[in-house]
C-alpha cells in the first residue's frame, strides 16, 4: 500500500508559507509572507492529485489550467508554470495574493474532502514572482496591425485585462485612467501590506511595453465624453470604470472629522502614500483608537492599516457574527493575530463629536440574528435598550461602494439597472451603446479582481468580433 | 508640452498668477470648474479654480494663494517646469444666464475665483456690480480685470488703506438699502465671508451662490473628503458643487473639516505660517 502514488502524496501536509511575525509587522507596510522558497513550492506542487476532471479549473473564474501549471511547478518548470497560468489569467502575481480561493478553486479541490487543499493561490503567486523576478517576462506575439482602435475607461484590473488582450488581437489600445496612477483598487485601494505596488506596477509597464498607450489624469464625462471617444475615431470602447463612490451610514454626526470613508482614508495612505507623510505631502489622521464599519476586505485592509498608523485600539464593528464575514480567511485571520479587536453584532446609530468637531464616540447598539433574509445570511435585528457608547479618535466606514455616476449620466442611451450599475450582456460585456462594452464592478456591483478580469476576457473576444465587422 | 508652465506672475505678496500648457483642459472648461493639480509624485492633489483659458494657445491660468507647503512650492517654479499632472476640468460648470442685475462679490484670492463667473454673466447679458476686497490694499488683485468687466466696481479693505474702509458685505448691505434691485448675489471668498454675505441677502430673499473649498483628494466623486452639508443633506463639493445656494450651506462645518489637518499641515510647511485659522 504504502507505494501507491496517491497515499504518498496525501502524507504531505499542506505547506505553510513564511511570514513577519504579527507583533513586528503591524508596525511596517512591508507584506505579509514571503512566499514559497523553490523547495517548499516543489513538495506543495507534489501534493497535487492530477484528477482527469480537475474540480479547481471548474472553480475558477477564467479556468485556469491549474493541474497543468502544477504539474510544471512539481518538474521544477517554474518558468514554465507562470506562462501556463498567463493563457488564461495575465495577473497571477496580484490573484495569487487576493483571491479568495477559498470559496473559487482550492473548496473545491478533492483534498480538501478529507483534508486540507492543494494550496493552489500560493504555487500560484510563487511562479509569477519567480518569473518577474527572473527578468524572463516573454513578451507574446502580437496579431498583425488590424488597423482599428479602442478606447478603455479605467485601469483597474479589468482595464488592464483587457488592454492586454485587444493589443495581442492586433488592436491599437488607449486607456484613460482618471487618477495620476494607472492600477484601479490595486493601487488605490489594496495596501502595500498585502499587495506589494511594485508588482502593479511591474503589470503596467507590461502593458505598455506591448504597446497600449496609458493616459491618467483624463476623467471620461468631465471634459471628453464616451460619445467624443467614438467621434474621436475609438472603434469600441470599454468602460472599466469600477464602483468607486464611497457608501456612508447615513447617521448623525458623520461629517465630524476624523471620520473617513474607506475609499479616502485608502487612497490617503496607498495611493498618496501618507503613511509616509511628511516624506510624502498628504496628511492622515493617526487615530489611537479607531473603529472600522463592516467586515469584508476593505474594512480588514483599513483596519490593519489603521494598527500599522499607530493605533492602540483598532475595532472592527460588524453587525452580522463572525460566521458571517465576507472577508478573506486570511484576512481575518491575520487581522486577529495582528490584534484587531471585533465587535460582532453591533451597530452604530450615532457619532458623538468633541472639541474641534472632532468625533470622540461612537452609540451603538446591539443586535442579534434574527430569521435568514434574501442573501440567505439571517437578519441582525436590534437589541431594544442596548445601546452603548465606544470611545473613538477615528472612524472609517467600510461598509460598501455604489457606481460613481459621472460616465452613465453623460452617455446617452447607456441602459443602468436601478442601482445605476451598467447593465451588459453577461457573454459578452456588450451595453445599450453599440460599439460600447463594460465589465468589472461597474457592471456586477462590488466583486473580485478575478471577476472583473473575466469580464474583461469575455468583452475582448466580443470586440475583437466586433470589430471585424467594421 | 504638456502641463508645462508658461508664466508664473506674482499679482501681490502672495497672490500668483499661474498659465499652464494643458490644451484637453482649455478646450473643453466652462466658467466654474477647476483642476487638480501635483508639483511632483510625492506632492498632494490640490484643487484650483481655472480662472482663464486660450483654447487657440492650449493653455489656462489658475490664481493662487500662497497658504501651504504645496502653494508655496507652486510659487517656486518657473516658465519651462512641468507639473506632474494636471486633472480637469472638474466639477459642474456655474449656471449662467441673463438674470437681470447680478453682484458678484469676491474677498481675498476669492477674487480670482471669482473672475470667470463674473466675465460669463457679463458675455449672458447681466447688469454686473463687481465688489472685491482684501486686508489690505497691496493684496488686492484683479481690479482693472474686474473693471473692464463690470458695470459697476466697488472695493474694500479691511484696514481701510483703499476704497470702504470695511468688508465688502458691508458694500452689499449698503447697495441693497440704497434700493438696487438685485437679482442674484455670487460670494467667494473666505468661509466667514461667505457666511455673512448670506446673512445680508436672506432677509431679502435674494438668491446667493457660493464657490465652497473643502479639503478635497481625488475630486472625481470617488472618496467623500469634501463632503459638506446643504439643507441637511451630504453633498460632495467636488461633483455636487463645487457652487452651491449659499443659505442651505452649513458653513460651520465647512470650517471645522477644513481645519483637519491643522497639525500636520504647519509640520509640512515648517517656513510657512500654518493659516488655516484665517481661512
Ligand atoms: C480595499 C479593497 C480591497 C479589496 N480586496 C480584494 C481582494 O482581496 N480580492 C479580490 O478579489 N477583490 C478585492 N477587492 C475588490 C476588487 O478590487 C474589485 O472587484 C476590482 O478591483 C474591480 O475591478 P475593476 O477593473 O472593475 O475596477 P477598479 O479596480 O475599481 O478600477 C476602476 C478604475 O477606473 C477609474 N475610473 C473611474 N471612473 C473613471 C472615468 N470616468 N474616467 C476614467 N477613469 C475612471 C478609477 O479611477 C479606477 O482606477 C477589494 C476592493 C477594495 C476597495
Ligand atoms: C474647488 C476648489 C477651488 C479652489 N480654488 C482655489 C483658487 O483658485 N485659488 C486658491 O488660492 N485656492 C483655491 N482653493 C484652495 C486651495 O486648494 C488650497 O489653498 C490649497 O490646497 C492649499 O494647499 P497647501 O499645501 O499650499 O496648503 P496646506 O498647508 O496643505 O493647507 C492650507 C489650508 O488649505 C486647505 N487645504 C489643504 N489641502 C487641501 C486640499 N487638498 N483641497 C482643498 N483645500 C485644502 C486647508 O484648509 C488647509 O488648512 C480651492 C479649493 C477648492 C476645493
Ligand atoms: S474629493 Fe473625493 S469625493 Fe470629492
Amino acid at each position: 500500500m504504502s507505494d501507491n502514488p496517491t497515499k504518498k502524496k496525501e502524507k504531505i501536509p499542506r505547506q505553510p508559507m513564511a511570514e513577519q511575525e504579527p507583533q513586528v509587522r503591524r508596525h511596517n507596510f512591508d507584506e505579509v509572507p514571503f512566499g514559497y522558497s523553490d523547495e517548499v513550492a516543489l513538495l506543495e506542487a507534489q501534493r497535487c492529485l492530477q484528477c482527469k476532471k480537475p474540480p479547481c479549473m471548474a472553480g475558477c473564474p477564467v479556468e485556469i489550467d491549474i493541474p497543468g501549471f502544477i504539474k510544471l511547478v512539481a518538474e521544477g518548470d517554474f518558468i514554465g508554470g507562470a506562462r501556463k497560468i498567463k493563457e488564461t489569467n495575465t495577473l497571477p502575481a496580484i490573484c495569487g495574493r487576493v483571491c479568495p480561493q477559498e470559496t473559487q478553486c482550492e473548496v473545491v479541490c478533492v483534498l480538501a474532502k478529507k483534508g486540507d487543499p492543494v494550496a493552489i493561490g500560493r504555487l500560484e503567486r510563487f511562479v509569477a514572482d519567480y518569473e518577474r523576478k527572473s527578468g524572463d517576462i516573454q513578451i507574446p506575439k502580437k496579431a498583425s496591425s488590424s488597423g482599428k482602435r479602442a478606447a478603455v475607461v479605467g485601469s483597474g484590473p479589468a482595464g488592464l485585462t483587457i488592454a492586454g488582450d485587444l493589443v495581442k488581437m492586433g488592436h491599437a489600445v488607449t486607456i484613460f485612467e482618471g487618477l495620476h496612477k494607472p492600477g484601479g483598487v490595486l493601487i488605490y485601494g489594496i495596501p502595500e501590506f498585502r499587495l506589494p505596488k511594485a508588482i502593479v506596477d511591474a503589470e503596467v509597464d507590461y502593458l505598455k511595453k506591448l504597446g497600449a498607450e496609458i493616459r491618467p489624469n483624463v476623467v471620461i464625462g468631465r471634459g471628453k465624453t464616451v460619445d467624443d471617444l467614438l467621434a474621436e475615431g475609438y472603434d469600441a470602447v470599454f468602460l472599466g470604470v469600477g464602483a468607486g463612490a464611497p457608501v456612508f451610514m447615513n447617521i448623525p454626526g458623520e461629517n465630524l472629522s476624523g471620520i473617513y470613508s474607506a475609499n479616502e482614508y485608502l487612497t490617503r495612505s496607498n495611493l498618496m502614500k501618507a503613511y509616509r507623510f511628511p516624506d510624502y505631502d498628504t496628511p492622515i489622521a493617526l487615530g489611537k483608537n479607531v473603529a472600522v464599519l463592516g467586515g469584508g476586505n476593505v474594512a480588514m485592509d483599513s483596519v490593519r492599516t489603521a494598527l500599522r498608523l499607530g493605533a492602540d485600539n483598532a475595532y472592527i464593528v460588524y453587525r452580522r457574527s463572525k460566521t458571517e464575514l465576507p472577508a478573506r480567511i486570511e484576512e481575518i485571520h491575520h487581522a486577529e493575530e495582528e490584534g484587531v479587536q471585533f465587535k460582532f453584532l453591533t451597530n452604530p446609530v450615532e457619532f458623538i463629536g468633541g472639541e474641534k468637531g472632532w468625533v470622540t464616540g461612537m452609540k451603538c447598539i446591539q443586535m442579534e440574528l434574527g430569521e435568514p433574509d434574501d442573501s440567505g445570511r439571517r437578519r441582525p435585528i436590534p437589541i431594544k435598550g442596548s445601546e452603548f457608547v465606544i470611545d473613538v479618535d477615528m472612524v472609517v466606514v467600510a461598509i460598501g461602494t455604489q457606481a460613481n455616476p459621472v460616465v452613465p449620466a453623460t452617455t446617452p442611451g447607456l441602459e443602468t439597472n436601478r442601482w445605476g450599475y451598467i447593465v451588459a450582456d453577461p457573454q459578452t460585456g456588450a451595453t445599450s451603446r453599440k460599439g460600447v462594452y463594460a465589465g468589472g464592478d461597474i457592471v456586477r456591483g462590488s466583486a473580485t479582481v478575478i471577476e472583473a478580469m473575466g469580464d474583461a476576457k469575455r468583452a475582448a473576444r466580443a470586440i475583437n468580433e466586433y470589430l471585424k465587422t467594421l | 508640452m504638456l502641463n508645462e508652465v508658461i508664466e508664473n506672475t506674482k499679482l501681490s505678496d502672495i497672490v500668483v498668477r499661474m498659465v499652464i500648457e494643458a490644451p484637453d483642459i482649455a478646450d473643453t472648461r466652462k466658467a466654474g470648474q477647476f483642476v487638480v493639480l501635483m508639483i511632483d509624485e510625492k506632492g498632494e492633489r490640490i484643487p484650483l479654480t481655472i480662472v482663464d483659458s486660450d483654447a487657440a494657445k492650449g493653455t489656462l491660468a489658475i490664481i493662487y494663494q500662497v497658504v501651504g507647503k504645496t502653494t508655496a512650492q507652486l510659487a517656486e517654479m518657473r516658465a519651462g517646469d512641468r507639473l506632474f499632472s494636471v486633472l480637469g476640468p472638474l466639477g459642474r460648470p456655474t449656471e449662467i444666464e441673463n438674470f437681470g442685475t447680478v453682484v458678484s462679490v469676491g474677498g481675498g484670492v476669492g477674487i480670482g475665483v471669482a473672475y470667470p463667473i463674473t466675465k460669463a454673466l457679463k458675455e449672458a447679458g447681466n447688469k454686473v456690480i463687481s465688489i472685491i476686497g482684501a486686508r489690505t490694499k497691496n493684496i488686492l488683485i484683479l481690479e482693472e480685470e474686474l473693471k473692464a468687466i463690470s458695470d459697476k466696481l466697488l472695493i474694500s479693505t479691511d484696514d481701510g488703506s483703499y476704497g470702504h474702509h470695511g468688508f465688502v458685505s458691508d458694500i452689499l448691505q449698503n447697495l441693497i438699502t440704497s434700493g438696487e434691485k438685485i437679482d442674484r448675489v455670487y460670494a467667494i471668498g473666505p468661509v466667514p465671508m461667505m457666511r455673512v454675505v448670506c446673512e445680508v441677502t436672506r432677509p431679502h430673499k435674494i438668491p446667493t451662490v457660493v464657490s465652497l473649498n473643502p479639503i478635497m483628494v481625488d475630486a472625481t466623486g470617488m472618496c467623500g473628503a469634501c463632503r459638506v452639508a446643504v439643507g441637511g443633506k451630504t453633498q460632495f463639493a467636488c461633483v455636487d458643487g463645487p457652487e452651491f445656494d449659499g443659505h442651505e450651506v452649513d458653513f460651520a462645518l465647512l470650517a471645522t473639516r477644513l481645519r483637519m489637518y491643522c497639525d500636520q499641515e504647519k509640520q509640512a510647511t515648517e517656513s510657512t505660517r500654518c493659516t488655516c485659522h484665517e481661512r
